[in-house]
C-alpha cells in the first residue's frame, strides 16, 4: 500500500515536473529558430501536448471505432454492415434503443422542470433557508453513480411478502396494508426505467437548479415590477417574462443533461445491469464488449450513439461560433 | 458529473451574481417583500428537501445498524423503536475494511485520482494560453474541434484503446487509467480555461509585451496566477469525475488488486441479500471524500459551472 501511495506521489511530482521541463524545452526549441519562425512555430509547440492527448485518446480512437464497427467480433475481418443489420433487427437491441429514446425524451426535460421549480421556490425563502435547501439538493452531484446505486437500493428494495421490508417504498406500501412490489422488475410501460430516471433526476436537479437560479436572479427586477403593476399574476410573470429571459440557460442545461443521459452507464449497470427491459445503449455497449466479447457489436453501438449526438454537436458548435462573434 | 459527466459547462449567459444565495444584495421585489415567505412555499420546499435527503439518510443510518437488524427491518424502525438507537455500532465499517477490501480500494482511488486531476491542469493552461493570446493559422478550426469533442461520448474511444493497451501490456495499471482520464478530460479543461483567459484584461498582456516579456514569462508570471480560479474549478470537476468513474475503471483496470472504490462497491452491490450492512458502510466510505471536497470547495465548483464562459 505504501508503494501505491509513493507511486502516485511520484506520478504527481514527476508528471508536473516533467510537464514543466517539457514546456521549457519546447519553448527553448522555438527560440532557437530564426526570427519570424519562432513566432510561427511557438503556438503549435504550446498546443502540442494537449493536442497529442486529445488526438491519441479521442480523435484517432473515434475513427478506429468506426472502422471496427464494420469488422467481426475479434476485429480480424471486415463484415460490411452486418453488425448494424444484426443489431437493428434484434428485438433486444430495439428495446434498448427504445429505452434510450425514452431517457432522451424524459430525463433532460424532467430535470429542467424540477430544477426550475426548486430554483423559483428557493428564491422566495429567506437567505438562510435558501442556502441550506440549495446545498442539500446540490449535494447528490458529488455522489457517484455507484454510491447512488447503494443509496437507492434502500428505496427500491423488495423482500418477499412474509418478511419485513427493508426498502423504503415497500415499507410505505406494506405500512398501508399493501403487498410489496418488486419495483425494478416492473417493466409495464417501462415503469422501472422511469424509476431509474428518478435517480438521475435526483443527482442532476441540483446542477439545473444552480444554473437556472443564477439566470432567474439576473432577470431585471424593474421588468418584473412593471408587469406586476400592470396586473399580471405570478404565474403569467413567470411564464411570459422569466422563462423567455432565461431561455439560453434552459437550453444549455438541457444539452448538458442530454449529453449526460446518453452516456448514462453506472445507474443502469449498477441497479439492473440492463435486465427487466431497462437496457440502454451505454450498458449494452459494455456488455457486448466484455460479456459477449464482441468488439464489432460494441463499436457499432457507439457509432450509433455518435450519430444520435450529431445534432447536439452541430448545435453546440453553432452556439459557440455565435458567442465568439459576439465577444 | 455524477457518474454521468453531465457537469460539462457549456456556454451560458449568466450574469455574475451570487449563486448559492449567500450574499444576496437586494431582495427580489415580490409579494413576500418584508414579510415571511409564504407558508406553502416553505412547506413545498421542506418536502422537496426531505425527498432529497431521505434516501441518503437511509443509507447513513443502516450503515450503523447491526447485521441482523439491517437485514430484517427497515432503517426507519430506528425512529419508531427508540431502543434500537442504543444498538447502533461501528462494526460494519470495521468489517468492510477487512472483508470488502475497501481500505485498499480507497488507496487505489487516491492513487488514480490525484495524478489524473493534477497533471492535465498545466497542459490545458498552456494550450488555452496559445488559443487566447497567440495568432496562428488553424486556430479557430482547432478550437471548434475541441468544442465538438465536448459532446462526443468518451465511449467511442474505448474499444481501440483497449486493444492498444492490450498489445502494450498496459491494462490493469494505474498508468493506463491516468492517461485515459488526462485525454478524456482535456477538451473540457482547455475549453473552460480558454474561455476564462479570454475575459482577462488584454492591456495586462500588452504592457507585459512592451516591457519585453516573452510569451513564456507572461504565461508563468501573469496568466497562470490570474487563472487559478478556473483551474481550481476544473480540478474539482475532474476530481469528482475520476473518483466516481465506474466505466473506465472497469474497462482499463477491472476487479483485482488495483481496483478503485466504485468497483469495490459494485462488487458489494452484487452480493446483495446477505450483506446489506456492508454495502451501506462501503457506500458511505466511497462518498465521504467527494462530499467533503464538494462542500468545502462548493464556491469554486458553482463558479466553474456558471462560468462555463464566465
Amino acid at each position: 500500500m505504501t508503494i501505491k501511495i509513493l507511486n502516485a506521489l511520484i506520478a504527481v511530482v514527476g508528471g508536473v515536473l516533467g510537464a514543466i521541463a517539457l514546456y521549457y524545452l519546447l519553448n527553448k526549441l522555438a527560440e532557437l529558430l530564426p526570427g519570424r519562425w519562432e513566432d510561427r512555430v511557438k503556438p503549435y509547440l504550446y498546443l502540442l501536448p494537449a493536442l497529442a492527448a486529445i488526438g491519441l485518446y479521442l480523435v484517432y480512437p473515434t475513427f478506429q471505432t468506426i472502422v471496427y464497427s464494420f469488422a467481426n467480433a475479434q476485429s480480424t475481418e471486415f463484415v460490411g454492415v452486418d453488425n448494424y443489420v444484426n443489431l437493428l433487427s434484434s428485438p433486444s437491441f430495439q428495446s434498448t434503443l427504445f429505452n434510450t429514446f425514452l431517457w432522451i425524451l424524459l430525463a433532460p426535460a424532467g430535470t429542467i422542470v424540477i430544477g426550475l421549480l426548486i430554483a423559483t421556490l428557493a428564491d422566495r425563502l429567506r437567505p438562510r433557508g435558501e442556502k441550506l435547501s440549495k446545498t442539500l439538493i446540490f449535494l447528490p452531484l458529488a455522489i457517484g453513480g455507484v454510491s447512488a446505486g447503494a443509496i437507492w437500493r434502500f428505496v427500491y428494495a423488495a423482500n418477499p411478502p412474509n418478511q419485513e421490508q427493508v426498502g423504503l417504498l415497500n415499507g410505505i406500501v406494506t405500512g398501508f396494508g399493501g403487498e410489496p412490489v418488486n419495483w425494478l422488475q416492473l417493466s409495464d410501460f417501462r415503469f422501472n426505467s422511469l424509476l431509474l430516471m428518478v435517480m438521475l433526476l435526483w443527482m442532476q436537479a441540483g446542477f439545473a437548479m444552480v444554473l437556472l437560479s443564477a439566470a432567474i436572479k439576473g432577470v431585471p427586477t424593474e421588468t418584473l415590477e412593471a408587469a406586476r403593476l400592470d396586473g399580471a399574476g405570478e404565474a403569467s410573470v413567470f411564464f411570459r417574462i422569466v422563462i423567455p429571459q432565461i431561455r439560453t440557460t434552459i437550453i444549455t442545461v438541457f444539452i448538458t443533461v442530454l449529453i449526460g443521459v446518453l452516456k448514462t452507464f453506472d445507474i443502469v449497470y449498477v441497479m439492473t445491469n440492463g435486465n427487466f427491459n431497462t437496457n440502454v445503449i451505454a450498458v449494452d455497449f459494455y456488455n457486448q464488449l466484455f460479456t459477449n466479447n464482441n468488439a464489432g457489436y460494441a463499436a457499432a453501438i457507439v457509432v450509433m450513439l455518435l450519430i444520435i449526438m450529431i445534432p447536439v454537436l452541430v448545435f453546440q458548435v453553432r452556439q459557440f461560433r455565435a458567442e465568439e462573434a459576439a465577444r | 458529473m455524477s457518474g454521468t459527466q453531465a457537469v460539462t459547462p457549456t456556454p451560458v449567459q449568466v450574469p455574475k451574481q451570487p449563486v448559492s444565495g449567500v450574499t444576496r444584495t437586494k431582495r427580489r421585489a415580490g409579494p413576500e417583500v418584508g414579510g415571511k415567505p409564504r407558508l406553502w412555499v416553505r412547506i413545498v420546499m421542506a418536502i422537496i428537501c426531505l425527498m432529497w435527503v431521505i434516501p441518503t439518510l437511509g443509507l447513513a443510518i443502516t450503515s450503523f445498524r447491526p447485521k441482523d437488524e439491517a437485514n430484517s427491518s427497515g432503517w426507519w424502525t430506528v425512529f419508531t423503536a427508540p431502543a434500537n438507537f442504543t444498538k447502533l455500532t461501528f462494526e460494519n465499517y470495521a468489517e468492510v475494511f477487512t472483508r470488502g477490501n475497501m481500505g485498499e480500494a480507497f488507496v487505489n482511488s487516491l492513487a488514480i485520482t490525484i495524478p489524473a486531476t493534477i497533471i492535465p491542469i498545466l497542459i490545458a493552461a498552456f494550450a488555452a494560453y496559445a488559443f487566447t493570446f497567440m495568432q496562428f493559422p488553424g486556430r479557430d478550426l482547432l478550437l471548434i474541434l475541441i468544442v465538438g469533442l465536448l459532446v462526443v461520448p468518451s465511449q467511442v474511444a474505448l474499444v481501440p484503446l483497449l486493444k492498444i493497451y492490450g498489445t502494450l501490456g498496459l491494462n490493469g495499471t494505474f498508468l493506463a487509467i491516468w492517461l485515459v482520464h488526462i485525454g478524456f478530460g482535456m477538451p473540457l479543461a482547455v475549453y473552460i480555461t480558454r474561455n476564462y483567459m479570454a475575459t482577462l484584461p488584454k492591456e495586462v498582456i500588452e504592457s507585459a509585451k512592451i516591457d519585453g516579456a516573452s510569451h513564456f514569462q507572461t504565461f508563468w508570471r501573469l496568466i497562470l496566477p490570474m487563472s487559478t480560479p478556473v483551474l481550481a474549478s476544473f480540478a474539482i470537476f475532474q476530481f469528482l469525475w475520476v473518483w466516481n468513474d465506474l466505466l473506465n475503471a472497469l474497462v482499463f483496470i477491472g476487479p483485482g488488486p488495483n481496483q478503485p472504490l466504485p468497483i469495490a462497491l459494485n462488487s458489494l452491490l452484487g452480493q446483495q441479500g446477505q450483506g446489506w450492512q456492508l454495502l451501506t458502510a462501503g457506500g458511505m466510505f466511497t462518498m465521504i471524500l467527494p462530499i467533503i471536497v464538494f462542500l468545502s470547495l462548493q464556491r469554486y465548483f458553482v463558479r466553474g459551472m456558471t462560468a462555463g464562459s464566465v
